[in-house]
């Protein structure tokens, strides 16, 4: 098992979901609206989406924006912090390598 | 009017803001995030409209107050999704304003009569084998993930490292539904018990906080253990399970003390490193630890430039609000200070003692080490090749090492493995980083507004 979101029905703060679709190398992952792009990828079960010059996986690991391990390509933008951009509905990502 | 920009919108900066409006000013209030809070009273996205946030944000309704009362107050003005990336002589403050890392943000330079940093910490992670696997966060992350976004990390999880931050995090991992397997403080009992123990009533107001994170531990059964932590995290394309030892109370590994534990999460925090990049940038000088120097009133060694909060030493949220609270006041021009703020502010800097004391770095880390283990994370340079630059005579200086061994100088520009290359290599770190935030190249070229507009 991995990352997961708690269940919007399960969540004590009484928050409303509004879904969001977005695509990731063209395949279609549901988030709700007010997530990060790592939030939606976690809780969809991937736990990384870039690759190092050697190849190997990463994903989120500071989780506040200074890592710099969870760069993304969002609409063409390469690089972009998955943990600190808000998910949009529609928004077309990229996972990158590095090089 | 007097101008106050201040950087930051966490405890420190909120707190800043609010006592600098009473003396006054008019504030800018600037922070990268979409919401104020910073990462102790991280806010759900406004977009969730929950109805119950006090429910799992430690003292909502005080932070509430606050933070209406500074961004609805006429005189100030709140900037988020903002990100500071030079500071001038001046001070002139170089901000870009709009989506993260995005293109053609908006940029503007802010000349202001007072400058607060107020930027915080972020958790400080000591290598080990296999912490760079995905599924390996940070303690922050996985607080952040679950106070913020509503996601667990994982469902069997370790939560490793030192300090008393890794309590809230065990609680915000157990209240998103996680299974903790156990929360493991590298620093041996005697340790933790001989730093917080002298004078107790200097941390009175945080024996009942965390009173509260050892019940809800216990009503969990999650095991905390001193002494023990994880020194390596194995798996294939993630986190699979993790490698828990015995440690002596300079953290070198018990021998034979290893075992193995089946996970598929690892949260670990082994204290904190200060954001001073934007201090640095504004010519602050420094601690031998890395803090910012303060003196009297939060100034620090640069005129019209004030810190406040874990920049100038890891003491926690109350701490950081009342170093805010003063550091407001005298940038505005305030007056001396009541005999209240200040003591405040003094057992702020007690506490902050005491938890270095309780909780240091031991000198045996470096045994949990493998030639390949990776230091450097962005550019994957290995303990091996670090290990051999560093006795190379002719890579004696710090940038010769850096250049050969490239560790430091990818995308984080050194902040996860600054101060651990610093120590391996027994240089000085190096915080200089002439452009403290990334910022794309069309945006530097983009022609700067001025704010406020000049009439």
């Amino acid at each position: 098992m991995s990352a997961r979101r708690i269940p919007g029905w399960q969540d004590r703060t009484g928050r409303v979901d509004r879904p969001l679709w977005i695509t990731v190398d063209g395949e279609r992952v549901e988030g709700i609206a007010g997530q990060s792009l790592a939030g939606v990828l976690l809780a969809a079960g991937r736990s990384s989406w870039r690759r190092t010059e050697s190849g190997a996986p990463r994903g989120v690991f500071c989780g506040i924006g200074a890592c710099f391990d969870c760069l993304i390509t969002v609409d063409g933008e390469r690089d972009v912090r998955a943990c600190r951009r808000p998910a949009f509905d529609g928004a077309v990502v990229h996972t990158q390598e590095r090089g | 009017m007097t101008t106050v920009v201040i950087v930051g919108a966490g405890p420190a900066g909120l707190a800043a803001a609010d006592s600098a409006l009473r003396a006054g000013v008019e504030v800018t209030l600037l922070d990268a995030s979409p919401q104020p809070g910073g990462q102790f009273h991280r806010m759900l996205p406004t977009a969730y409209a929950a109805t119950h946030p006090e429910r799992v944000q430690h003292g909502w309704r005080a932070f509430d107050r606050l933070r209406r009362r500074v961004l609805d107050h006429p005189r100030c003005t709140w900037w988020p999704e903002t990100t500071v990336w030079a500071i001038e002589p001046g001070p002139r403050v170089h901000v870009v304003r709009g989506l993260v890392d995005g293109v053609g943000r908006a940029r503007y330079v802010l000349a202001p009569d007072a400058l607060i940093l107020a930027t915080g910490a972020h958790d400080r992670v000591l290598p080990f084998p296999g912490w760079q696997l995905p599924g390996v966060f940070t303690a922050g992350a996985a607080q952040a993930l679950a106070k913020g976004e509503r996601v667990a990390v994982g469902d069997r999880v370790v939560v490793a490292g030192s300090g008393p931050f890794l309590l809230p995090v065990t609680a915000a991992l157990l209240e998103a539904g996680s299974r903790v397997l156990g929360v493991f403080e590298a620093n041996v009992a005697s340790t933790v018990l001989r730093g917080w123990g002298s004078r107790p009533w200097e941390v009175a107001g945080k024996a009942g906080e965390l009173l509260g994170y050892a019940t809800r531990l216990a009503r969990h059964r999650v095991p905390y253990r001193m002494g023990r932590t994880v020194i390596a995290a194995r798996g294939a394309d993630r986190v699979e399970e993790v490698v828990l030892a015995r440690l002596r109370a300079d953290w070198s590994v018990v021998p034979g003390s290893e075992r193995t534990l089946a996970v598929d999460a690892v949260c670990v925090g082994h204290g904190f490193s200060p954001q001073v990049e934007l201090a640095v940038a504004a010519g602050c000088e420094l601690t031998g630890a890395g803090f910012v120097v303060v003196g009297e009133g939060q100034r620090t060694s640069v005129p019209g430039v004030y810190a406040a909060g874990e920049i100038t030493g890891i003491a926690g949220a109350p701490s950081a609000a009342a170093e805010g609270r003063v550091a407001g006041w005298h940038a505005a021009g305030g007056a001396a200070l009541g005999e209240v703020a200040l003591r405040r502010a003094l057992r702020a800097k007690a506490f902050a003692r005491r938890l270095a004391r309780a909780h240091p770095i031991g000198a045996g880390w470096p045994s949990w080490l493998q030639p390949d283990t990776i230091v450097c994370r962005c550019e994957e340079t290995t303990f091996a090749a670090l290990s051999a630059a560093a006795v190379d005579p002719s890579m004696m200086d710090d940038r010769a090492l850096r250049l050969a061994t490239r560790a430091g100088l990818g995308p984080c520009q050194g902040r996860m493995c600054g101060p651990t290359i610093a120590e391996l290599t027994q240089s000085r770190p190096t915080h200089r980083r002439p452009i403290a935030q990334p910022i794309r190249l069309g945006e530097l070229a983009e022609q700067p507004h001025s704010f406020p507009k000049e009439s």
